[in-house]
């Protein structure tokens, strides 16, 4: 799950690590009113779920009260399109306002679960700002990892090792050790799957600053975190998706046009790519889970239809603990709440694969029977076409 | 011969009393499966089908041998319940829960290193050894015995190339999906190891998905095997940065993408199945081939 870097910046600073004095604006009147309590130059910073944020136009400066409202009159209520959004990009529906900092030094920091040793990892380069990835893909000696010890945890020897390894003044090393400690403490205590400062600067004036701060948390661990739900923006994400994943159902909106359902993650992916072999491209992945029910089956199955660029779909599943009578019976119901304008083309195997083929034969429904997984991507491929 | 699992297995089931862990407990014992013991703090003494139901597994252990757990407590109690089993002592123990925590799992991870117990899972659908155990969700029915033994991380797209490796009249030796989280207890490497020293396995089939470095990992260790091995890696069309149903499914960065997953397996000497409608009959020409 993403949240903002405000929400981020704000969980920190609760841990301790030292970030911009600012506020977070809703309206240009608002982000005039922080600006001028700030005082001096503000940095007006668009609070989107993707990165890329500077090089779209979403993060600018302004010198005075006036110049924030201005600029954040242009940035609030667009849509912010970077290299990590959909080309239709993410509306804009806060800013956050902070005060400009002068750096003399900007470092990395961040942490995550490396799941070829299964600890975490924290990471810290001399090289921080925009470019850290490809700091990391040309000259991954620059970027430092201290990986954590369960039975030990955070030791201070392993911020002393990151801090000095960065080439920091001396006067830094103890402040940069402090600060990488509450960085994973907050990883941890607030189950994260990624916390990121980048840049962390070493401003003009000599303080130590968390410029830009991301934390993810992990989806897995909302049942021990009862205030995540509060931190989720649904403005920020899909509709269709978001519907979805209130009926627990894994469903992401992609380009093609053939919609598909499945059952497993890996049979849905699979699904996806023989699409593609056969010359259509997916217009989702969708997975309704091994203990779907048939409420949920109609419900996938007609957010999957709620596409508008679906020209066709497949429905794939391969019964284990879902039986393909459950299956079929959902699809049937949501016939009966929509009307289905394109060709459908079903494949099941698994169980009680019988009644459920025999359910959807006799279902009076316009749907194409196929009798196996390649049978089934050439079927609705061709029927797309027609 | 197989892996892992055999006709010596003594299963303990953890949540044995469950609505999914009665039901598939059930089906485990109908495949022939010796279920020994289940564990369900509160409901000990009780029975089972038949099977006695105990608090805690140091005494489940002690009194009835069993040497296999099968785990489906909910996610919040999961990584106890693993730290309970591997406390225990118990050899294999194999995880179906979804949705642990993952820095639960860290300190799951930690606890079981330098142990005896072998972790499988978790958010795995277990494995079968066809016609002598079963310890896990898939349907039964869709195996034979033989000698293809098929690792994966995935599920229902485990009981696909089975299904298809069935229809060309193929057995398996042992089928095992491994779990689609990030971190899991045992790794294709470890499966692959397992699988070259099996007498009774010929070839394996290796399923990977996007994300991570699993199948990176697994392509030095088919460098040196004497076995062939085919692998087909799904989400060629997933887009990077999202999480495709698995946790662990989700590309940050090029060594995780399944161009680049499927061009270092091949370069290792596995052969591709390019396509996941085709992984039965690449079994069929490789079996042909080699024999």
């Amino acid at each position: 799950m993403k949240i903002h870097e405000y929400q981020a910046k704000e969980i920190l600073a609760k841990y301790g690590v030292p970030v911009p004095r600012g506020g977070v604006a809703s309206t240009p009147a608002e982000a005039k009113e922080i600006a001028s309590q700030l005082g001096g130059a503000v940095v007006i910073k668009a609070q989107v779920y993707a990165g890329g944020r500077a090089k779209a136009g979403g993060i600018k400066t302004a010198q005075s009260p006036e110049e924030a409202e201005r600029l954040a009159s242009q940035i609030i209520g667009r849509q912010l399109v970077t290299h990590q959004t959909s080309p239709e990009g993410v509306p804009v529906e806060k800013v956050l306002v902070e005060e400009a900092v002068a750096s003399k030094r900007e470092l990395y920091l961040g942490i995550v679960i490396d799941s070829a040793t299964g600890l975490s990892v924290i990471m810290a380069s001399e090289a921080g700002g925009v470019d850290i990835e490809e700091v990391a893909a040309k000259t991954p000696e620059k970027i430092l990892k201290a990986y954590i010890d369960p039975i030990i945890g955070f030791q201070p020897f392993l911020g002393r090792r990151l801090a000095f390894g960065m080439n920091l003044e001396p006067e830094q090393i103890r402040p940069v050790t402090q600060l990488i400690g509450d960085l994973y403490r907050a990883f941890e205590e607030r189950d994260c799957s990624l916390a990121e400062v980048n840049p962390l600067v070493v401003a003009t004036d000599g303080r130590l600053l968390a410029l830009d701060a991301k934390l993810n948390l992990d989806d897995n661990a909302l049942f021990r975190h009862r205030d995540y739900a509060e931190l989720r923006d649904p403005g920020q994400e899909d509709e269709l998706e978001l519907e979805a994943s209130k009926h627990n159902i894994s469903y992401i909106k992609l380009d093609g046009e053939v919609g598909c359902m499945v059952n497993g993650a890996g049979l849905a992916m699979a699904t996806m790519d023989i699409i593609k072999l056969m010359g259509a491209e997916p217009a989702n992945f969708l997975d309704v889970g091994g203990g779907a029910s048939e409420e949920m089956v109609t419900k996938a199955f007609i957010i999957l239809l709620s596409d508008p660029k679906v020209k066709a779909a497949l429905i794939n599943i391969f019964g284990g603990i879902l039986r393909c009578d459950i299956v079929a019976r959902g699809v049937i119901e949501a016939a009966k709440q929509i009307e289905i304008k394109v060709p459908v083309v079903a494949r099941m195997r698994g169980t009680n694969v019988e009644q459920g083929m025999q359910l959807l034969a006799e279902s009076g429904l316009p749907i194409i029977l196929a009798k196996d997984l390649k049978d089934a991507a050439e079927k609705v491929v061709a029927a797309k076409q027609k | 011969m197989s892996i892992l699992i055999d006709e010596n297995t003594r299963l303990l089931v953890q949540g044995i009393t469950g609505s999914e862990g009665s039901f598939h407990s059930r089906k485990c014992m109908e495949y022939g499966t010796k279920v020994v013991a289940g564990v369900t703090p509160g409901k000990g003494g009780s029975l089972f089908e038949g099977v006695p139901v105990f608090n805690g597994l140091e005494q489940a252990v002690r009194e009835t041998g069993a040497n296999a757990s099968m785990i489906f407590v909910p996610p919040a109690f999961a990584a106890d319940a693993i730290l309970e089993a591997a406390d225990a002592g118990i050899p294999l123990v194999v995880c179906i829960t979804d949705g642990i925590p993952t820095l639960d799992m860290v300190t799951v991870l930690g606890y079981l290193r330098g142990k005896t117990t072998r972790l499988i899972g978790p958010n795995c659908p277990g494995l079968i050894s066809p016609g002598k155990c079963k310890v896990g969700l898939m349907p039964g029915d869709i195996h034979m015995p033989g000698n293809v033994g098929v690792v994966s991380r995935s599920g229902t797209l485990t009981y696909e190339a089975v299904a298809q490796l069935t229809e060309q009249n193929i057995g398996q030796s042992t089928c095992i999906g491994v779990g689609g989280d990030p971190l899991i207890g045992t790794n294709f490497v470890e499966i692959l190891r397992l699988f070259e020293k099996d007498v009774e396995t010929k070839l394996v089939v290796l399923i990977g998905e996007i994300g991570g470095t699993a199948e990176q990992e697994a392509a030095d260790i088919i460098k040196e095997m004497t076995k062939p091995v085919i692998a087909f890696v799904a989400g060629g069309t997933a887009p990077p940065g999202r999480r495709m149903g698995h946790a662990g499914a989700i590309i940050t960065g090029s060594s995780g993408t399944a161009q680049e997953k499927i061009a270092t397996l091949s370069a290792a000497g596995a052969t591709i199945a390019s396509s996941p409608a085709e992984i039965g009959i690449v079994a069929r020409r490789v079996l042909e081939g080699s024999a």
